[in-house]
């Protein structure tokens, strides 16, 4: 059996709080190379905790978190930064586009950390545009785009440094449903071609193209069938 | 990372807000432009006095000849050999007395011949080489020469004062003037004096001529030398005029040119120096709180760069980079309008400028290090951030 992409172990995330919160508590499951995971759960519920767990921007308090097979948990900071670098891309709700720069710029600035090389990265940048198709919109900036095509734009960035993860939050929240539609056929088109997708959601529409859901509540994560 | 790619994100960041950027370069600008003025203005003045000592006073040499009672301490002939010495540029021998200093001087105005214009003047006898020693100019005619001295011939020569009170301006037909019942010819006057003034209204005659109104002696020897030969020449000319009596000669010397290159330094104006230096810390503060404005409202920049792969002294390096390079701009700037101003004032005050390479370099550098060190803090805070806590 081939390393599953993710495997958590009793996973445990407490805030420091008064009283504490636990917004994971002991969350265990794994995700093979390929799968299409949603996590559905009301507001509040831990969600965005558990993908920053994922995407190593948070540690567990306690409990594994193995990522292609190394366990995460122990490694120093920098390594964490290298490993997200390098195998994991981020869609997040708000985008987080640098405003001031234009559209292929914000895609080309996920390679300037980590070994990339600076040869064709704009090339490799339009690629990804053109991917998500946005190869229209190069040039702008990203306060002339609408909605979607600002989401297609933070897609194209994650893809941009070619991830074996991707992690997205909310990526259909601002979306109409033709946008959302064109979204998730770029997900199915990418879990085809061997793409790790985890995507936070509160849409039916987006959970049941999912080939997996997970909800959780109050921090306790079930396999929904 | 590579590098280029840290200088993109720095220039890029700076350039986002272009206006905020202008205006925190201000304060070093401020700092480096009045330090660069200060230091520019006070070398270019110290030259200037320097130059001047050089000039005048850094090579001129009296020595006075005290009266003795047996026989004369420096001989006429003697000033050959302080001419000869290696350094001196030129000298002149001078009798000058109590006697002769006022003594009724006649000429006969060539206007009108039936005017006649009496003064009291002082007479002196010099050497031929008198010109040169006073650092003057021949304005009219010539000086007598070794022939005249020789011949003991009844000539003058009139320093323009005591020419133009004597009514003598045109020597194209000899004038003639009376010293006591004597005639004596004017073939020259002695202008422009640079040294020596009080010639410019006597009467100066061959020392063989001098005799006559009891200028038998030196009283005075007259030395030029080249630039930083005077502390030699001084320790030497004594011997040479009087070899054996040398020690009862007064030497005259100029200040040491340091010493005059040390009183200007003294006078650079420490207020503005330390004006500048506050203006400079004011600018660094300025740096910080404006990086740091900066920094907190770039804090999703901050934890996307983190999601991206970007490690803490990746984040650290942007931002220090970026307030390096607004202390930087800010030095150029000042350091450029310093120059301008430098430039300025010396063509104001007719001073030629005086600008140390080292001043020019130095100050952007000084500007840079001001915005690296004002961007330490913010640097620190940004890189210090929790990618999770910054992407919230
Ligand atoms: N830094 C923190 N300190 C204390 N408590 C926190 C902190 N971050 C989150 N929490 C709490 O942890 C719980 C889970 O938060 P999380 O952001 O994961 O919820 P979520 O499922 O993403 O909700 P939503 O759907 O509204 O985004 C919440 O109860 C929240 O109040
Ligand atoms: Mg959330």
């Amino acid at each position: 059996m081939p390393e599953p992409v993710i495997e958590l172990t009793a996973v445990c995330r407490d805030y420091p709080a008064q009283p504490p919160v636990r917004a994971l508590d002991d969350v265990s499951f794994r995700v093979a190379r390929g799968d299409y995971l949603a996590i559905v759960g009301p507001s509040g519920s831990g969600k965005s905790t558990l993908l920053n767990v994922l995407g190593l921007l948070d540690r567990p308090s306690s409990g594994s978190y193995r990522l292609d097979g190394t366990e995460t948990t122990t490694l120093r900071d920098g390594e964490r930064t290298e490993l997200r670098g390098d195998r994991i891309g981020f869609v997040f709700q708000s985008f987080h586009l640098l405003a001031h720069r234009s559209v292929v710029e914000n895609v080309m600035l996920a390679e300037i950390y980590g070994g990339h090389p600076r040869k064709g990265r704009r090339e490799r940048a339009l690629g990804a545009l053109e991917r998500v198709g946005l190869g229209h919109r190069v040039n702008f900036l990203p306060d002339r785009l609408s909605g979607g095509e600002r989401q297609r734009a933070a897609m194209a960035r994650a893809l941009m440094g070619e991830p074996s993860l991707l992690l997205c939050d909310e990526p259909t929240g601002n979306l109409d449903s033709r946008n959302t539609e064109a979204v998730l056929d770029l997900f199915d088109e990418l879990r085809e071609q061997g793409l790790t997708i985890v995507v936070i959601t509160h849409e039916r529409e987006v959970s049941t193209r999912a080939g997996r859901r997970v909800r959780i509540t109050d921090g306790v994560l079930v396999e929904e069938a | 990372m590579h590098v280029r790619d840290l200088v993109g994100e720095a220039v890029a960041g700076m350039l986002a807000r272009p206006v905020r950027s202008a205006l925190t370069t201000l304060g070093t600008v401020l700092g480096i432009t009045t330090l660069v003025i200060t230091l520019g203005v006070a070398a270019t003045a110290g030259n200037q006095i320097v130059g001047r000592f050089d000039e005048l006073v850094a090579t001129a040499i009296t020595v006075e000849v005290p009266e003795s009672t047996n026989g004369p301490l420096v001989a006429w002939d003697s000033l050959d050999r302080v001419t000869r010495l290696r350094g001196v540029v030129s000298a002149a021998a001078v009798a000058e007395t109590k006697d002769s200093s006022n003594l009724s001087v006649r000429s006969n105005d060539l206007v009108d011949p039936a005017r006649v214009t009496t003064q009291t003047l002082t007479v002196l006898a010099a050497t031929t080489g008198l010109p040169e020693a006073a650092r003057g100019r021949i304005v009219q005619g010539r000086f007598y020469d070794v022939g005249h001295v020789k011949r003991a011939d009844r000539v003058a020569v009139l320093g323009d004062q005591a020419a133009k009170m004597l009514g003598v301006t045109d020597l194209d037909r000899a004038p003639a003037i009376f010293i006591g019942k004597h005639a004596y010819t004017v073939i020259g006057i002695l202008g422009d004096l640079r040294r020596e003034r009080n010639l410019s209204s006597a009467v100066i005659v061959p020392p063989t001529v001098g005799k006559q109104f009891g200028l038998r002696d030196v009283t005075r020897v007259l030395v030029n030398t080249s630039l930083g030969a005077a502390d030699l020449i001084a320790g030497q000319a004594p011997d040479a005029l009087s070899p054996g009596n040398g020690d009862q000669l007064q030497v005259i010397a100029p200040p040491s040119p340091t010493r005059a290159r040390d009183q200007a330094q003294d006078d650079v104006n420490a207020l503005f120096l330390i004006l500048g230096l506050v203006s400079l810390a004011v600018g660094a503060v300025g740096i910080a709180n404006v990086t740091l404005v900066t920094v907190m409202e770039r804090v999703a920049e901050i934890g996307l760069r983190r999601s991206l792969g970007a490690a803490r002294r990746h984040i650290a390096a942007q931002f220090l980079l970026e307030s390096t390079l607004i202390g930087l701009a800010g030095g150029v700037i000042g350091a450029s309008v310093g120059v301008v101003a430098v430039v300025a004032v010396s063509a104001a005050k007719q001073w030629t400028p005086l600008l140390d390479v080292r001043l020019a370099i130095g100050a952007p550098i000084a500007g840079a290090v001001v915005g690296l060190l004002a961007g330490l803090y913010p640097a620190l805070r940004a890189a210090r951030m929790e990618p999770v806590d910054a992407l919230r």
